[in-house]
């Protein structure tokens, strides 16, 4: 690879463009959250204080965090089964892999009357669970929180399941051959050389999976609006929302600061564990 | 071939064939919605629109299709064309920007070694990352300094600065052979007819992966104009669709369809590329 100094010419545009649109306002915003609304005057760690001993933010942050802990290992692993399950598909495996990631193509907007349709007390899903004799619940007011965990799933299992098979490419089918005619069964081949051979694709689907978990916002939004009945829901993004709306902006500075502080801290501790057992193969 | 394996392959496409057909029952519900006419509509939906009582029912075919909603949508709602434009002119100029801009960034993140260029592509993930909901109050505190908060370049400017496009083009530009950039400069080629000549055309696939991505992202956008646009005249698809009044739900669902139409005709026409686009984000470098 070349080492030059034209490389900054290049990366000019894109570069100079974050320092105005991102990290001049992003180091206002740091200034602001040590000031008062009025005046401007330091007040050193208070608004932190405020933000942190404010019980909708604790609600809220709570509510992500188990979103993330329940959705992201849920998705990790069902978008592996599908991808094991399309690989070892002779034909058709195109047709699958184009059907799972459909869910990318529908509109946000739609969603919000499928939902409605599917998860209202006189809804579809409740019908179907009558017919095993099941009594249904008003899903949108009092399980909001798994029907959350399913959109989620919905929309992003086609993609994972994309970078696993990318994953699954780069393993060499000479190994399987081997264990084959060292009489591995099929877990055996799964566990010491599929899992092993996926591990550099991990960090990267975790990376882009914990990115789409913030998107369930739209949905989240569409169907429940700025303040779900169901409090189980209540995001960071809506707190954000309903702060920006009105117009906190020392409280949000604060809390953005905060956020943004964890997931830096979330995406370097991966990328280390990532260049850790990376050095591993 | 023995027979179990034989009856698991059958079990694999069973269960595939039912978890695929349970994952675009949802597309199949609004095209097939978006054919009632409203008669049948208010029949099926009723139990959940006006939350009367009885249950409700979504026929996979409607038993009286019509082109009714499709003709008072079409028709009868001019804002319907208005609100259309809005989302074109925000989308498609964000994408013009993300090209003029992360096309050369990732170039240099590809093709250039330099000092501190871990640290760079490391902020650039960062930055991919962080919700929208994190920047919304420091972006906001710019727009608002610029004057263009309530108009279309609200969206577009900081979009045009997604990290996204930069992070996905990076890993189609490395695949290209060095051989071919060091041939080039044996050969006189200065650096910009190297990125010209041999990088954009034979990174041609990643770039359009990145384009795809990044519609389907801009055309969903919701948080963006919702904080961002106060003016009801320029809301994109987006807001509009789920603010008609619940009477109008067939009139929404045709909305939809035509809404979900630019998204599968870039499935049917850019699906290798989208897929690619997305398998090559996995690959480690």
């Amino acid at each position: 690879m070349k080492k030059s100094n034209q490389a900054w010419l290049f990366l000019a545009p894109s570069f100079i463009g974050l320092i105005f649109f991102v990290f001049l306002p992003f180091g206002d915003a740091i200034r602001r959250s040590f000031t008062t609304a009025m005046g401007g005057k330091f007040v050193g760690l208070s608004n932190y204080e405020t933000v942190v001993n404010n019980q909708a933010f604790k609600m809220a942050l709570a509510n992500t965090v188990k979103f993330i802990i329940i959705c992201v290992p849920l998705l990790l692993l069902f978008s592996l089964m599908l991808s094991v399950m399309i690989s070892s598909l002779k034909k058709l495996g195109g047709l699958f892999k184009t059907s799972f990631l459909i869910p990318l193509a529908i509109p946000v907007s739609s969603v919000f009357f499928l939902w409605k349709v599917v998860f209202h007390q006189n809804g579809l899903l409740n019908i179907l669970l009558s017919r095993v004799g099941v009594e249904g619940f008003d899903w949108m007011s009092t399980r909001a929180f798994p029907i959350l965990v399913f959109s989620y799933l919905w929309k992003n299992v086609g993609y994972d399941m994309v970078l696993w098979l990318a994953g699954l490419d780069t393993i060499s089918l000479n190994l399987y051959e081997a264990a084959s005619v060292d009489g591995a069964n099929a877990w055996k081949k799964f566990r010491y050389i599929t899992l092993p051979g996926l591990l550099p694709t991990v960090y990267i689907v975790t990376v882009l999976s914990i990115l789409n978990t913030f998107k369930v916002f739209r949905e989240a939004y569409l169907i429940a609006g700025s303040y779900p009945r169901d409090d189980s829901i209540y995001m960071l993004q809506h707190l954000f929302n309903n702060w920006f709306t009105k117009l906190d902006i020392q409280k949000m500075c604060a809390a953005a600061v905060i956020v943004a502080l964890v997931i830096t801290g979330i995406i370097l501790l991966l990328q280390r564990l990532d260049r850790r057992f990376g050095e591993d193969i | 071939m023995n027979l179990l394996s034989i009856i698991k392959r059958k079990l694999n496409m069973l269960l595939l064939m039912v978890l695929s057909l349970i994952t675009i029952l949802p597309i199949w519900f609004v095209i097939s919605g978006s054919f009632m006419g409203s008669g049948e509509f208010t029949q099926s939906f009723s139990a959940v629109l006006s939350d009367t009582s009885g249950k409700v029912s979504w026929p996979l075919i409607p038993n009286y299709p019509t082109l009714r909603s499709y003709i008072e949508l079409l028709i009868d709602t001019p804002r319907f064309f208005v609100v259309f434009w809005n989302s074109c002119k925000q989308v498609f100029p964000s994408l013009i920007g993300q090209l003029l801009i992360a096309v050369p960034a990732a170039w240099s993140f590809a093709r250039f070694d330099f000092k501190g260029k871990r640290a760079v592509l490391t902020l650039y993930i960062i930055l991919m990352i962080m919700p929208f909901q994190v920047t919304m109050v420091s972006t906001y505190l710019v727009l608002d300094r610029l004057g263009i908060l309530d108009s279309h370049w609200s969206i577009i400017l900081p979009a045009a600065f997604s990290t996204f496009p930069v992070f996905i083009m990076v890993k189609f530009f490395k695949s290209i052979p060095t051989t071919l950039f060091e041939a080039a400069s044996i050969d006189g080629a200065g650096e910009w007819r190297i990125f010209i000549n041999i990088g954009l055309p034979l990174g041609r696939g990643g770039i359009i992966s990145a384009m795809i991505l990044g519609f389907l992202e801009l055309w969903n956008a919701i948080e963006q104009p919702l904080n961002f646009i106060k003016t009801p005249s320029k809301w994109p698809l987006t807001l509009f669709i789920p603010g008609i009044s619940p009477e109008k739900a067939g009139i929404s669902l045709v909305a939809s369809v035509i809404m979900l139409l630019p998204a599968l005709l870039l499935f049917l026409y850019g699906g290798q590329y989208l897929e690619q686009g997305i398998m090559v984000s996995g690959i480690k470098e």
